[in-house]
């Protein structure tokens, strides 16, 4: 397919391919303010907005792996239901948090920022260094065939996510019922 | 390498998703409630499948098999944070808190 040899030049920024590059300059700065809110924040109701907004960014990097099935499911699904939920149980079950009176733990300073820049690094140094191979495209991955495939080839994995599905939301209820009379 | 062609190499998203990964895994070790880490584990789970639909788009033969996996790890994510929020929520009521400081007794 379009590896990255079809621009070797680089594209003015009023042509559509630099608007194009722009847009994905502008969804990975929004990306990645909204983990750093979900990720620093004090108060959990502001870290679940940028978990928002961070999963809709997600959405617009699926766009740009050629996925928009993905990106619809992403907002649908991430934004739509899983932030929703997380809301919910921080109305049910967390007060806003009084200022912190015990000692701050030992990973909870430059320590965990120090942990997560190591991984990070290690991880990018990883992605930068190794020479990727690339195979020829077999099929276009469009949303016919991923039907298709979920239908043919991954039927078992599709009946065993539902059977998953199904149980977590039974044992959400009796868990979170338990202890009400 | 221009900025505004960068969406155009594999390594910008595999570089992208460790940084959201990186981004979790901070706020999984410096969140001292139950919900803050769900949240951040939450974080990493979205950089993780940034990693797999980038490898689908650029190296796999056959991109469908990427993007069926990635819906797997969502419908897995939302299973997850249904039962985690639930034990959050029991927690709470058991508790009164979900700090972590506060939950010091493992026994049943």
């Amino acid at each position: 397919m379009n590896g990255p040899q079809t621009f070797a030049h680089s594209p003015g920024i009023l042509t559509p391919d630099g608007l194009v590059g722009l847009i994905f300059l502008i969804m990975v700065a929004v990306t990645l303010t909204g983990a750093y809110i979900a990720a620093t924040s004090e108060r959990l109701v502001r870290a679940v907005a940028g978990l928002v907004v961070c999963f809709t960014g997600v959405g617009g990097m699926y766009y740009f792996l050629n996925s928009p099935f993905m990106a619809m499911m992403q907002i649908l699904i991430y934004v739509g239901a899983v932030c929703i939920t997380i809301s919910f149980a921080i109305m049910l079950a967390a007060p806003e948090q009084k200022k912190k009176t015990a000692p701050p733990n030992l990973l909870s300073g430059p320590l965990g920022f120090m942990v997560a820049t190591l991984v990070f690094a290690g991880m990018a140094a990883l992605a930068l260094r190794t020479e990727w191979q690339q195979f020829a495209k077999t099929s276009m991955g469009t949303v016919r065939e991923i039907g298709i495939q979920l239908l043919t080839s991954y039927s078992m994995v599709f009946e065993l996510i539902s059977i998953i599905l199904l149980i977590a939301i039974i044992g959400a209820i009796v868990i979170a019922r338990g202890g009400r009379s | 390498m221009d900025l505004l062609v960068i969406h155009q190499y594999l390594t910008t998203y595999l570089v992208f998703g460790a940084m959201l990964f990186g981004f979790g895994i901070y706020g999984l070790v410096t969140r001292r409630t139950l919900i803050g880490m769900l949240i951040a584990s939450e974080l990493m789970l979205a950089g993780v499948s940034i990693n797999f639909m980038a490898f689908n788009r650029f190296l796999a033969p056959d991109p469908s098999v990427g993007q069926i996996f990635t819906l797997f790890i969502m419908a897995i994510a939302a299973a997850e944070a249904a039962i985690g929020l639930s034990i959050v929520v029991a927690v709470y009521r058991h508790y009164k808190s979900v700090d972590t400081e506060d939950l010091i007794t493992l026994e049943g």
